[in-house]
């Protein structure tokens, strides 16, 4: 993995009746019903119509029964199947989404904290429900001078879009301020849109709701227009997915690319100044999103292994393999729902798998993973022995800031 | 007697409610700021006996009805109507509960004549009335004027100490005739909410959640502190609307009234109607993420934070104390 | 069932308030307004009823920030007709607009006569009045308001209604129809309607507009607003700042202080 991602237009069809019109709608009916999406889904076998039993539906022309069972809210867009599906058919990408918009139309009621999610996002521009006027409040404490566009509209060489955990979220914004401190430090000529940044659109929300998703990308897209910039690098792995595989269609052409991949890049240049010591064993979680997605499994850990005094311990499963967190495809707001199924949580599976390596830390990369990991440690019981750590968090940590 | 101040006393099933004892404190300070006569209004269908209670007031004027047996605004307006038509009181208080709702409204329209709502106090300025209101769900207080009299106040339960509001005698009542056509709508029964296991008004602490508990699921949190308190959850309207809570545990206004000695307000907001029901706490701790929740106008002590950090963190800690 | 549903647009208080110059008045620039929630709810209930015995549903809104989007969704979500309500006075209170809508009702074609009409049981700007009675008041209508569950008896033209009281209380009343009833809240929560489907009803469908006849002005002169301010509180907490372990801690000391940390027998 070398440079940045270019942005990659996928031509994705974007409604059932296009499917079979369009090159990937025509893969999807060489599926060789292996079941590897069934087996490797975190879900799969709590799901009534795993993706191997939707395509069998599909060519059956008994879709509609699909669109009617709740199975889908249990997709928690991992991208596990579409990673180890032999025919290489873009499950989570394509096929998934458009089942899922059937299926919220016909859905009775709507969870609710996912239907406040989306109806916050829409109106707030976060799932949160909070104003758009605080989404840069944390730029006060940062520590550092933050440039905001819409006070100082010089070109910039980054567009960094910090994106809604990061902005909202206490511990979203601890890894906030970590990454301001490193741009900093590194003489990055970076800027924010500030209260101008409305969220993405991608994540579970954008593949229930399409609609939602088109007023957000024209609306970041207008917002794009009105500033220079060379790249744009973003501190959520689902925005990243957005801008990487939806946004071209409206004219996203920016180089695109993740905090921690720029700092790994530049790490010749940080390492001089990594003079405190971690002394921590770390274990590092994959994101779904730009692990599986993008393959970028080797950065984090090469940033990781530069802190001095970190040891990095892997868990089971581990790059490819790893075990979702349970927070994408609307997940993070589903916690109630999948309870009252019975569903035991995923980022408790995967808690225990941490705790297992021994380490005191466990990395992530995706704002999503820290509150899910920490809850899940509290569950557990084990939040004294091992807390959850942002790379950028550890990074900032390292080094003399 | 004309150009008194009114106090719609309040009575429902058969008794009356704390709020008439606050609105006869606050009118007995109006009254007596204006030199003039304060007057409890007691309507029903033989309930004359209640009237014994309001001797703060310095008469009692009651009227006996058939169509005032049932609390609806409609009867109670009309009533109230006509006999400040007939007696001209300078303000009528009424109070703002779901029992006495729309009275004020109504009575408004009837003598074409100012209403103010949401008024947390009425205060004399140069020998003239203005409310002091809580607006917005508590977020902003504005002062408010009636450009005319008979000025109508609908006022907020917590104006003033109920205690202040008793008499110790029993006032001169006046029975009053009033002229009323049946009510179009009727009133067929009660019906009581479910019998929880768990008797809020009866607790010694209790963990009240509002809407930043965020999910079902948190509740565990607010139960474990429940708990470590010896105490009971709770919850503001919203949660219990979600489902997330059933009703016999919802405190405010169209719920219960609770006076614990601690109460742990948990990701409420402290909008009024959830606050009518618990203001009267020993120990109020609020917990919100919000530093301009207007709950923190009401606790004792408040943290701006997390629930869902604070909550076990709280737990934790309570349970090391006792060992 | 003819049903007509009154929907109110009121201050988003997920912003912050800001207080006009000239001390009087909310900031309108400040200000972002969404639909009253106990009028949503009215809607849920309005569209639900209609799913239950057929008819039709109308909603109406006086013209303010955002209404749109608001009237929009509402036939979204399956209303027939939407109507804005403009020509309404600056700063007009909600007696004001009791008159206004209540006039707007008689004079525009096919509303009246309603089988039922719906609005929220309260909005926090009903500063000088409460919308539902008042209206019922000048309709000449019967009245419910503070209802939480709504069974139509078509055959007897009636209602059967669940009025909350106090304690958890509830009390079954019987009203006939015609009659104005005040939703506090629907037998379900709101729904959720996709953005795509709101912006399929834009592009197809279009929102009325309706005049008031004559200038509503009942209410608005009889109450003067002398000042606003964000309370400072005369009453605020004591703040306990730190770690939630310490913040923890602290109370905890509290706590122990009045006794309050005994064993439970």
């Amino acid at each position: 993995m070398g440079a940045a991602t270019a942005a990659v237009d996928l031509s994705c069809p974007t409604s059932l009746g296009d499917l079979f019109q369009s090159v990937e709608g025509r893969k999807v009916l060489t599926c060789i019903q292996c079941g590897a999406c069934a087996g490797t889904c975190p879900y799969g076998d709590v799901m009534d119509y795993p993706p191997r039993r939707i395509i069998a539906m599909l060519r059956a022309g008994m879709i509609e029964k699909v669109f009617s069972s709740e199975s889908l809210l249990a997709c928690v867009a991992c991208y596990s199947c579409m990673a180890k599906c032999p025919r290489g058919i873009r499950l989570t990408e394509v096929l998934l989404p458009l089942i899922k918009e059937q299926t919220l139309l016909r859905l009775p009621e709507l969870p609710a904290e996912l239907q406040k999610a989306l109806q916050n996002t829409l109106r707030y521009g976060n799932p949160m429900g909070e104003s758009s006027r605080k989404r840069a409040a944390w730029v006060k404490t940062a520590g550092v001078p933050i440039r905001i566009l819409a006070e100082d509209p010089r070109p910039a060489d980054v567009l960094w879009f910090v994106e809604c955990y990061a902005s909202y979220y206490p511990r979203g914004q601890d890894a906030s301020r970590a990454t301001a401190k490193i741009f900093h430090a590194l003489g990055a000529d970076f800027a924010i849109l500030g209260n101008e940044e409305k969220c993405a659109g991608e994540c579970g929300r954008l593949t229930w709701e399409p609609g939602l998703y088109e007023t957000l990308m024209d609306y970041n897209m207008a917002v794009f227009q009105k500033y220079q910039f060379q790249r744009v690098v973003t501190s959520c792995p689902h925005a990243h997915n957005a801008f990487k595989c939806r946004y071209p269609s409206r004219g996203f052409h920016w180089e695109l690319d993740v905090p921690v991949r720029y700092f790994a890049q530049r790490l010749e240049q940080l390492k001089p100044r990594l003079t405190r010591k971690i002394n921590r064993a770390v274990t590092y979680h994959d994101s779904c999103c730009l692990g599986r997605q993008n393959e970028f499994y080797e950065e984090p850990r090469a940033v990781l292994r530069a802190l001095p005094g970190v040891k990095l311990v892997e868990m089971t499963h581990n790059r490819i393999n790893a075990l979702c967190c349970g927070g994408g495809g609307g997940g993070m707001w589903l916690d109630t729902y999948y309870k009252s199924k019975g569903f035991d949580r995923l980022s408790e599976r995967r808690a225990k798998e941490a705790i297992a390596t021994g380490a005191d830390v466990l990395a992530v990369s995706c704002p999503y993973e820290v509150s899910r990991f920490e809850d899940a440690l509290k569950v557990l019981g084990h939040d004294k022995k091992m807390i959850v750590r942002d790379v950028v968090e550890l990074l900032a940590e390292a080094m003399e800031v | 007697m004309e150009g008194g101040i009114w106090v719609l006393a309040e009575q429902w099933r058969g008794r009356l409610s704390d709020v008439t004892y606050e609105l006869l404190a606050l009118g007995r300070e109006l009254a007596d700021g204006l030199g003039v006569p304060l007057q409890a209004v007691l309507l029903g269908d033989g309930v004359k006996e209640l009237a014994a209670n309001l001797g703060r007031a310095d008469a009692v004027l009651y009227a006996n009805h058939p169509a005032l047996k049932d609390p609806l605004p409609e009867p109670y307006a009309e009533a109230l109507a006509q006999l400040a038509a007939e007696r001209k009181p300078r303000a009528v208080l009424v109070p703002l509960t779901n029992v006495s709702a729309g009275v004020g409204s109504l009575l408004g329209e009837r003598l074409q004549a100012p209403a103010i709502n949401f008024c947390k106090d009425v205060l004399l300025k140069d020998g003239r009335m203005e409310a002091l209101c809580v607006l917005y769900g508590g977020k902003i207080e504005a002062a408010i004027a009636p450009v005319a009299e008979p000025a109508i106040f609908g006022i907020l339960p917590g104006s003033r100490p109920a205690d202040k509001g008793r008499g110790a005698g029993a006032p001169a009542v006046e029975e009053a005739a009033v002229d009323l056509s049946p009510s179009r709508v009727r009133f067929k029964r009660y019906v009581e909410p479910e019998a929880g296991d768990v008797d809020l008004t009866q607790q010694d602490a209790l963990v009240g959640v509002g809407r930043g508990i965020q999910s079902q699921d948190n509740l565990e949190l607010a139960e474990s502190l429940a708990q470590a308190l010896g105490g009971a959850v709770c919850g503001s309207r919203p949660v219990v609307d979600q489902g997330w809570l059933p009703l016999a545990r919802q405190v405010g206004k169209s719920g219960l009234t609770v006076k614990p000695k601690v109460y742990v307000a948990a990701g409420v907001s402290g909008a009024p109607e959830h606050v009518e029901g618990m203001r009267e706490a020993g120990l109020i701790i609020a917990i919100n993420s919000d530093p301009g929740a207007p709950i923190f106008n009401v606790a004792h002590y408040g943290v701006v934070g997390d629930v869902l950090d604070l909550l076990p963190a709280l737990t934790e800690a309570i349970q090391a104390r006792k060992g | 069932m003819n049903i007509l549903v009154l929907l109110r647009m009121v201050p988003d208080v997920v912003e912050e308030l800001e207080i006009a110059p000239d001390g009087n008045a909310l900031d309108l620039d400040a200000l972002r307004m969404i639909l009253s929630e106990s009028d949503d709810h009215a809607l849920e209930q309005a569209v639900l009823l209609k799913e239950r015995h057929g008819g039709k549903v109308t909603v109406l809104a006086p013209d303010a920030p955002e209404v749109d989007d608001a009237l929009y969704t509402a036939l979204a979500k399956g209303a027939d007709r939407a109507i804005k309500i403009t020509d309404l006075e600056e700063g007009l209170t909600a007696r004001g607009l009791c008159y206004a809508c209540s006039q707007v009702l008689r004079s525009t074609p096919g509303l009246m006569p309603a089988d039922l009409i719906l609005t929220g049981a309260q909005a926090f700007t009903d500063l000088d009045a409460v919308v539902a009675p008042l209206l019922a008041y000048q309709l000449g209508l019967p009245h419910v308001g503070i209802v939480c569950h709504v069974a139509v008896d078509a055959a007897a033209g009636s209602l059967t209604v669940l009025r909350e009281y106090a304690g958890g209380v509830r009390a079954e009343i019987e009203v006939p129809l015609p009659a104005v009833v005040g939703i506090q809240s629907a037998e379900k929560p709101p729904r959720y309607v996709p953005v795509a489907k709101v912006r399929a009803v834009m592009k197809s469908q279009k929102i009325e507009t309706a005049g008031v006849p004559v200038i509503a002005d009942g209410g608005n002169a009889l109450i003067q607003v002398t000042g606003m301010v964000k309370p400072e509180a005369a009453g605020h907490a004591e703040m306990l700042e730190g770690s939630p372990e310490e913040v923890a801690g602290r109370i905890c000391e509290i706590l122990a202080a009045r006794g309050l940390l005994q064993e439970v027998r």
